[in-house]
């Protein structure tokens, strides 16, 4: 970046925001400072152009730049029983949740979806850190389950994309039942003989990471994503040491063997459709931005034929 | 010498002035004291009784963490036979934070494995204090693998503050190790019983105790993280554990209600710190009872019945 980028752009931003513009039109990247503007970004699939640093990447946007042309089908998730415990700390579980729908415009921590990749039909399911740090309770279990009941059902491999703190404290010991019963989850895609892609995204940890995040078939992370089982403070605290630098990042993780790869969000989605056709014995994929599948609807079984090893793929 | 928790105060101080009597008639023959010793006995077995009537969540978690309460190690010793320890996780190291092996149960072989957390400074050191590293949770893949396949009852043990949070833990993979060991107990065709013996911390312990039963004792917790971190990040104040225990319902009466554990093991009056005997004998007799009711059935229906049991839970929430 150069002087006019540096100090142009904040300049205009603060001349639109006096004309009472919504304010989010710049973001600082929080690795190198630069200012970047959102559509910038967002055409960068969230990264910054400058030093590469992936940020967080929302369920719905991410789902956009995925499915060919943008289209999908959200997959319902079953509602489970609100606040099961009335949980209060300093404030109410339940506000805390409107709180969070209110800043996200969402329901709640994940998205699931089915669509096609690259003319590849499958279900993919994405946490949202941004709601209450994407944390895992009985709503996030019932979307897993739900993700892999409906992968099961149309013969579709499941990627997963996580992010979260780990387990929601506020619904107490149902957050770590979600640990069982997403890996019941998983066991049905493989029983079923599915693929099952995990996308680890910055952070995942606890756990998260202790059950769905770490059964995938393949492993793939985003670069610098923090994943872990006890977050580095806690570590830091317990063997009084500095924790060296990387530690529990993607990187070190792939040197740890606990990953099958480190891949760029700009090349994320051309490896996840080859990695998922060659898994389901596909020929090779028709590459770059398709159009949007014609006649994509819930349950289209032309569409789904192509999931089955000897299915027509063409596309 | 009888370790008293910070709530048990007052009713040391009875007991203690009940000694202190006994000790001075013991050294003059003219003193008469048993009345007066009497009645302070009396005073105390009836605050004993009240106080553990009414146990409050963190108080729950004190006596879930008394260091006088019976261990791992000591259930092996007392209810099995034959105990036969095996090591390793055939990868990096044994673990000696999980213990496990072969053992005899009334004369049926078992697989036992429990965390223990050792009983003086030396032993503590040595079993890390009941944390786990990853071999550990491999070891007990290891052994849960090895009883299916010889089609012998798997019993594990719970007593863990959770699994260990270091360097080389997270290295080599302990949210993969936790992982694989509950998806081990969920694939396991063989009955899978847990017992919570202490205390049941968060990932560490559902490794563990993903099981066709699983029961706690009376005093025993379970929860998804200490009431101390929970009280750090929700209300940025670690002394705020009260209020945390409160709020988590880690007690087996809020867990038995929401219908993630399946039996409550009475302890004796004072908790299971104040009558060993005692409470190995209540989970002696629940795991005969709970063993008979898994005997006969099939592989297939163990399996199933522990997948759907889980799929299930928290379904309807606590009535409160």
């Amino acid at each position: 970046m150069n002087w006019i980028s540096n100090y142009v752009r904040p300049t205009i931003n603060s001349l639109f925001s006096r004309r009472e513009m919504p304010e989010n039109l710049w973001t600082k990247c929080p690795e190198c400072g630069t200012m970047l503007f959102h559509r910038e970004l967002a055409d960068n699939l969230m990264v910054c152009p400058s030093c590469d640093h992936h940020m967080a990447f929302r369920p719905r946007e991410r789902f956009a730049a995925l499915f060919d042309g943008g289209i999908f089908v959200e997959v319902k998730v079953p509602e489970p029983v609100a606040d099961p415990l009335a949980f209060k700390d300093q404030k109410k579980y339940p506000d805390r949740m409107k709180a969070a729908q209110k800043n996200t415009g969402e329901a709640e921590a994940m998205l699931v979806a089915e669509g096609e990749i690259g003319r590849t039909p499958i279900v993919a399911a994405a946490q949202d850190f941004s709601f209450m740090g994407g944390s895992m309770g009985m709503y996030v279990g019932n979307a897993i389950i739900a993700a892999a009941e409906r992968a099961v059902e149309l013969k579709r491999p499941l990627i997963i994309f996580s992010a979260a703190g780990g387990a929601r404290m506020q619904e107490g010991i149902l957050s770590l039942m979600q640990m069982p019963r997403t890996t019941v989850a998983v066991q049905m895609l493989k029983e079923a003989g599915l693929p099952y892609i995990v996308v680890l995204t910055h952070p995942t940890t606890g756990g998260v990471t202790a059950s769905y995040a770490m059964l995938g078939d393949v492993h793939i992370s985003e670069p610098n994503a923090l994943i872990c089982f006890a977050g580095p403070r806690v570590i830091e605290q317990t063997i009084r040491e500095k924790l060296p630098e990387g530690f529990q990042r993607a990187e070190y993780l792939l040197d740890h063997g606990m990953l099958d790869r480190v891949t760029h969000r700009r090349d994320l989605r051309d490896e996840l459709i080859s990695i998922t056709r060659m898994l389901c014995g596909m020929g090779p994929p028709v590459k770059g931005d398709l159009p949007a599948p014609v006649g994509t609807t819930e349950g289209d079984d032309t569409k789904d034929a192509a999931a089955k090893p000897d299915g027509d793929d063409a596309g | 010498m009888q370790n008293y928790l910070e709530f048990e105060k007052p009713l040391a101080e009875i007991e203690g002035k009940a000694e202190e009597l006994r000790a001075m008639a013991r050294s003059s023959d003219s003193m008469d004291v048993a009345d007066e010793a009497a009645a302070l006995d009396a005073k105390a077995s009836k605050m004993l009784d009240t106080l553990y009537k009414s146990l409050t969540p963190w108080q729950k978690c004190q006596v879930a963490r008394h260091p006088d309460r019976p261990h791992c190690r000591d259930y092996i010793a007392a209810l099995f036979d034959e105990y036969t320890p095996l090591a390793g996780d055939r990868n990096f190291a044994d673990d000696h934070s999980v213990m496990g092996g072969l053992a005899r149960f009334d004369g049926t072989p078992v697989m036992v494995i429990g965390h223990e957390k050792g009983s003086d400074t030396k032993s503590r050191i040595e079993r890390n204090f009941g944390m786990a590293r990853p071999e550990g949770y491999r070891k007990a893949i290891r052994l849960m693998e090895l009883a299916s396949r010889f089609g012998l009852p798997v019993v594990t043990l719970v007593d863990t503050p959770g699994a260990y949070p270091g360097k080389g833990a997270e290295e080599r993979g302990q949210s993969e190790a936790i992982a694989r060991a509950t998806e081990k107990c969920l694939q396991v065709g063989v009955p899978l019983i847990s017992i919570i013996i202490g205390e049941g911390g968060s990932g560490g312990a559902v490794a563990f105790a993903t099981g066709n039963r699983v029961a706690m004792l009376e005093h025993s917790i379970y929860s998804v993280i200490s009431p101390e971190g929970c009280a750090s990040i929700l209300w940025k104040d670690a002394e705020k554990m009260r209020e945390a225990a409160e709020a988590l319902r880690l007690t087996a009466q809020d867990l038995k209600q929401l219908g993630v554990v399946d039996r409550i093991i009475a302890e004796p009056r004072g908790g299971a710190q104040r009558d060993r005997d005692a409470v190995l004998n209540s989970v002696r007799s629940a795991l005969t009872a709970m063993l008979k009711e898994l005997s006969s059935k099939s592989p297939k229906k163990l399996i199933d019945e522990r997948r759907k049991k889980f799929l299930k839970m928290g379904s309807k929430g606590l009535a409160a």
